[in-house]
């Protein structure tokens, strides 16, 4: 009697903690405690990615006959502010690139005065956090190159990009899609600033006039509609403090898986 | 196993060493491990609920597998889509209840960790675990290598692997006819051979699949994701892979429930599990 009835009470429990799991689960993921060390791991598996690679390590590059026959367009296609549509409808001859922050010489560069820079070329594969992915030509200035002609001033440590399109209407602004890299991948040979996509410019849907490539990470690190760069020591400081529109929102800042 | 010919006697029960202490703190880290990415797993196919083959894949490609959600006059319908089938899966796949309506997900609430949408929370989960699962599972190798737990339990012997002594062993597994006495003490060979392939082929295919969608993973080994034929079939591997588990438990808890479902549980609580000896000597 006395095993039987132990073992009906560890069956009732195990029952009443199925049931208080499914509820109990949704609470673990909220609560700070947990969320933290969830957020933790983003740095082991950085860690280990970045001790796999070497820093010059390429992602894969693909041939012509591997491309994507249609490129999913994906986030904004088309930028609602004022601004941009001025300057898409002159054929961003008046948009220029500012590059400030921690650098020696800040730069203001149109389309023109990056294109007669060298450029790089390179076919790879964009995957997307959601799950799909699309092999595409990209064509664009390495952004060492820029931060080079820009000089690097002590206490630099990321690179970010502020773009034109707005995700979700703010009137502060914070709905407003940014990005940031550290050093290591700003210097990587395929990080490239691209305006060229499968042999044309740069389309509006797919971030016309420039787009960010870091090859090396998830699709929402490519910032389109680039319209700044700003070299800073940290992004504590820039809206919620994550480093990116996507960070603030819950993704991780290291998108390397 | 001898045979000793001898008057029927009575049975009893005697408790052996079934599970070592590694065995049985790794199975349950794994039972945690895998509820968890699972849960979590299903939260991140939902952002694209599309499976593809080759080396990329997105909404212009035909999928292999897709859980469709659409509109059919004004009400919300869910489909399954394998290869040319379509199965109508209202009210489970691609569309069902929550809060009170009826919304358009691949998988329902109840499945996905969290219950709501929220893909950056099911990505930290699933890293969080998967990492867990690996360090759990080298651990276990790492153990079964060392203390020939791999060599002595799991290996089927050569009389094992005989056709005629398998077909044996699928009849008794059918009839729900069990191992009683010495031969209780081992593994059977059908149930030694599933663990092989979880254990060395479903697994490490699992983590193998899941490392060639990553970018960063793909930079530093170029050939994984070529191995499992391109980043989208990698994706769809894991997925089949993972479903392949499901079903691996599924089959492993009625094996439990119908052998014994005390003895069972408590030799891979204690480690100490129960066999039916006949009379004699006393062990």
């Amino acid at each position: 009697m006395k095993t039987s009835s132990r073992r009906a009470f560890l069956g009732r429990a195990l029952v009443g903690l199925g049931a208080t799991a499914l509820a109990g689960c949704d609470r673990l993921v909220q609560s700070a405690e947990t969320d933290r060390i969830f957020r933790s791991t983003e740095r082991w598996t950085m860690a280990a990615q970045r001790g796999l690679q070497s820093p010059t390590t390429l992602a894969p590059e693909f041939r012509e006959s591997d491309l994507s026959p249609v490129f999913r367009t994906n986030g904004t296609t088309l930028p609602t502010s004022a601004e941009y549509a001025r300057l898409m409808q002159a054929g961003f001859v008046d948009w220029r690139l500012r590059v400030d922050g921690l650098v020696r010489t800040p730069l203001n560069l149109s389309l023109d005065d990056l294109m007669r820079l060298p450029s790089r070329t390179q076919i790879t594969r964009h995957d997307c956090v959601e799950g799909w992915s699309a092999i595409g030509k990209w064509q664009g200035v390495q952004l060492g190159r820029v931060l080079e002609m820009a000089t690097l001033m002590p206490g630099a440590r990321y690179v970010v990009f502020h773009c034109a399109d707005e995700l979700e209407q703010s009137l502060d602004g914070s709905g407003r899609y940014y990005e940031s890299i550290d050093l290591l991948d700003a210097s990587h040979p395929q990080t490239i600033l691209a305006y060229a996509m499968n042999d044309r410019r740069l389309a509006v849907e797919h971030g016309a006039p420039l787009r960010l490539r870091v090859e090396r990470q998830l699709g929402y690190k490519h910032a389109k509609y680039l319209m700044r760069i700003e070299v800073v020591s940290s992004f504590d400081q820039l809206w919620g403090g994550h480093g990116g529109y996507w960070e603030d929102r819950g993704y991780e800042w290291y998108a390397g898986i | 196993m001898t045979a000793v010919p001898s008057p029927p006697v009575s049975t009893h029960r005697i408790a052996v060493k079934r599970h070592s202490v590694a065995v049985r703190l790794t199975h349950w880290l794994n039972v945690l491990c895998l509820t968890f990415l699972i849960a979590s797993g299903l939260q991140i196919f939902n952002a694209h609920p599309r499976l593809y083959l080759g080396q990329y894949g997105a909404d212009h490609e035909t999928p292999v597998v897709e859980i469709a959600s659409k509109r059919v006059n004004d009400a919300l319908r869910g489909e399954l889509h394998v290869g040319g089938f379509r199965i109508d899966t209202t009210g489970f796949l691609g569309a069902s209840t929550e809060d009170g309506s009826r919304v358009a997900r691949a998988f329902p609430t109840w499945l996905t960790l969290p219950s709501y949408h929220d893909l950056g929370a099911g990505r930290r989960l699933h890293f969080t675990f998967a990492w867990l699962l690996v360090i759990n599972g080298l651990l276990y190798l790492a153990y079964g290598l060392w203390s020939r737990h791999f060599r002595r339990d799991m290996l089927p012997t050569r009389d094992q692997l005989s056709p005629k002594h398998l077909w044996q062993e699928v009849r008794n597994h059918a009839r729900l006819r069990f191992a009683k006495g010495d031969e209780a003490r081992r593994y059977n060979g059908l149930q030694k051979l599933t663990y092989v392939v979880v254990i060395f082929g479903l697994l490490p295919l699992m983590v193998a699949s899941g490392l060639a969608m990553s970018p960063g993973m793909d930079a530093a080994f170029p050939w994984l994701p070529e191995l499992l034929g391109g980043r989208a079939t990698a994706r769809t591997v894991h997925f089949v892979t993972a479903f392949s588990l499901v079903a691996f438990v599924a089959v492993h808890l009625v094996m439990v429930a119908v052998s014994g479902v005390w003895n069972n549980l408590r030799s891979m609580v204690t480690g100490r599990y129960a066999i039916d000896v006949d009379g004699g000597t006393q062990r």
